[in-house]
């Protein structure tokens, strides 16, 4: 071996170092940004950080993070869901009315939605329709559903719903439990198994997949109905909290999900998620909108715009470590 | 014969034989009576609609992934804007309407200016742009009351013949976008980007301003239209625009414009715009549900879109 051939080993071995750092530090990113808002939050009011106090100022975390998994599989597919927040509100009516009082036909209603997301996704991957219209319309569909099961706020969740929302464990707040629970669940589903691969790659290279002899059309099938399926859960744990239910409840989610898959490290295009990236983006959006801004005495106002703010900074935050990358 | 069968060969055609079917459908259900004012009204209100239609038609002939998604937003503060600026006085007219206008292109302009700082997809950047414009809105506009001056809501009221004249400056205004969009320099380099950046940028486009431009057109729209919808329903009011996003999207789809972009259609635009009114009038003279109103609207859109499907994308 030449003296030049070892240097230029020996560069390329830095390179890739330097590489992985910053594709680390980037994959670090979400996790970041929760523990500076944690950090915030924790010098602003030291009380907060405690067992009561996580459970008060997550308590809505838990259908944020379901609503931004549910999000997450669309964008996986290479799609946008925009009425995911008017489907979160249709299934919190239907929770609060007819999974009480006939849960039969309640269940029965919630998987025929599922199985209308899983028929938008063979429409839209059959017809080659542009999801961001056909979710628009949807959004329409769903909020309409939800005025003609609930004309006026009210209803009242089920007993069982109630008390495993109200669930104290030992230690460890419930919402951080269930967030746990929830990543790791995703993450070994679509991570780790290989038919999580193929749907990744749904998104990351379509015609390999097809030449593979895989079926998209499947595929788009399967990612929907997952995101449907999520998206019920989230609709009943946030009935479980709220424990009554009205139209509008769930409409302020479709953008807190996308935003949510965004923070979380997720890409619109290839495929790229991750699924314990969009649940911390999740519990940092859920704790940045409200407990931190009221610490910080900022009126509810900016709230909407502490969202878009903290978007925007890690965004800026990801370009600098991509410079890096280059 | 030939004449119409060329006719029917437009892709814009479809959308005016929607409108038409049902306004003669409603007309049909209240027995003849109304059919004109319903006209009328229907002009009234498909202006709003064609104003931002027409930013959003040239932001996404971009191509895909382009879409303005803070245009609701953005009516709703300018529309707080112009209210404030007017304060209830004849005078001021002009003077809010341009600080309507140049609150819209400071939108549009941030709007770009996150797309292309962060070089993120233009989805996240209006996404999270509207974010903070609605908090703004909240802010600044909280308990607004001012009423616009009397000169200018009859501005936005007044009608000639049955036709109202804010229609007629609307239709010189969408002759001018469809011969800035096929004839001028700037409209042909947007569906050039929209068909492929790459060859665009190579054959000497400048991209870059070119999108800056298209993104800075949708916000003024959009401004303007605040000022106008303020000055028609007598108030500024955050969820003015709401109802924006969608329709804005889908009279551009429905009108014939490709989502995958480089393809645009103006008059498409009119006849989706009044179709999505008349539909909603119909579903009124027929008495429907709120829940049922909604309902059917999705329904309707989603089978449209299915219905003249075939391209992709707009991401």
């Amino acid at each position: 071996m030449t003296a030049a051939s070892v240097e230029s080993g020996l560069r390329g071995a830095a390179e890739r170092d330097k590489l992985a750092r910053a594709r680390m530090l980037r994959g670090l990113l979400p996790a970041l940004s929760l523990v500076l808002v944690l950090l915030a939050i924790a010098w602003l009011n030291p009380r907060a950080i405690s067992y009561f106090g996580f459970s008060l100022m997550l308590n809505l975390a838990i259908p944020i993070a379901l609503a931004t998994i549910a999000q997450m599989f669309v964008i996986a597919g290479n799609e946008l869901d925009l009425s995911i927040g008017t489907f979160v509100g249709f299934v919190g009516c239907v929770t609060a009315t007819w999974l009480k009082d006939a849960p039969l036909i309640g269940v029965l209603i919630l998987l025929g939605s599922i199985g209308v997301y899983a028929l938008l996704g063979a429409l839209i991957h059959l017809r080659n329709l542009p999801s961001i219209v056909v979710t628009l319309g949807m959004s329409f569909v769903w909020q309409g559903l939800a005025i003609l099961v609930l004309p006026k706020p009210g209803g009242k969740a089920p007993d069982w719903l109630l008390s495993l929302m109200a669930f104290k464990p030992p230690l460890i707040p419930f919402p951080i439990i269930a967030a746990l629970l929830i990543a790791a669940v995703v993450h070994f589903g679509l991570m780790r198994t290989s038919y999580g691969v193929i749907l990744r790659g749904s998104g990351g290279n379509a015609a390999a997949l097809e030449r593979a002899g895989w079926s998209l059309l499947r595929t788009k099938i399967v990612l929907f109905a997952l995101a449907g399926l999520f998206g019920v859960l989230s609709g009943m744990a946030l009935i479980g909290i709220t424990t009554s239910a009205d139209a509008n409840i769930g409409n302020g989610y479709t953008l807190l999900a996308i935003a949510g898959v965004i923070l979380g490290g997720g890409e619109f295009v290839g495929g790229r998620v991750s699924p314990i990236g969009a649940v911390l983006g999740a519990l940092t959006l859920a704790l940045a909108a409200s407990p931190l801004l009221t610490f910080m005495h900022i009126p509810p106002d900016w709230q909407v715009a502490a969202n878009g703010a903290i978007l925007i900074i890690v965004l800026a935050a990801r370009v600098l470590i991509s410079r890096r990358e280059r | 014969m030939a004449s119409l069968r060329l006719l029917l060969a437009k892709p814009w055609i479809w959308s005016f034989i929607g409108a038409l079917l049902v306004w003669l459908a409603t007309i049909a259900f209240t027995g003849g009576y109304g059919g004109g004012g319903m006209i009328t009204a229907a002009l009234s209100l498909a202006v709003f609609t064609v104003i931002v239609g027409v930013g959003q038609m040239f932001v996404i002939t971009l191509g895909p992934g382009n879409v303005d998604l803070s245009l609701p937003a953005n009516i709703g503060l300018a529309s707080a804007v112009a209210m404030k600026v007017m304060d209830g006085n004849d005078a001021m007219i002009a003077v809010g309407l341009l600080a309507a206008l140049a609150c819209g292109m400071a939108i549009g302009a941030a709007n770009y200016l996150l797309i292309w700082a962060l070089r993120i997809p233009p989805i996240i950047a209006t996404l999270s742009a509207s974010f903070i414009i609605q908090s703004i809105d909240i802010s600044y506009g909280r308990g607004l009351q001012i009423k616009p001056p009397p000169g200018f809501a009859d501005f936005t009221n007044w009608q000639i013949l049955g036709i109202p004249v804010l229609a007629i400056l609307t239709v010189v205004f969408t002759i001018g976008a469809a011969i800035a969009l096929q004839r001028m320099i700037y409209g042909r380099s947007v569906l050039a980007i929209g068909q492929n950046i790459r060859a665009a940028w190579l054959a000497g486009v400048n991209v870059g301003r070119i999108r800056f431009l298209t993104y800075t057109l949708s916000g003024a729209l959009g401004g303007l239209d605040g000022a106008l919808l303020a000055g028609y329903f007598r108030g500024a009011n955050v969820d003015i625009g709401n109802e924006y996003l969608l329709a804005s999207i889908a009279v551009v789809v429905i009108g014939g414009t490709s989502v995958a972009g480089g393809k645009a259609n103006v008059p498409g635009v009119w006849g989706a715009a009044l179709f999505l009114v008349l539909l909603l009038t119909m579903l009124n003279t027929f008495g429907v549900s709120a829940g049922v109103r909604l309902l059917l609207t999705g329904l309707i859109i989603v089978g449209v879109i299915t219905a003249a499907g075939g391209q992709k994308a707009l991401r």
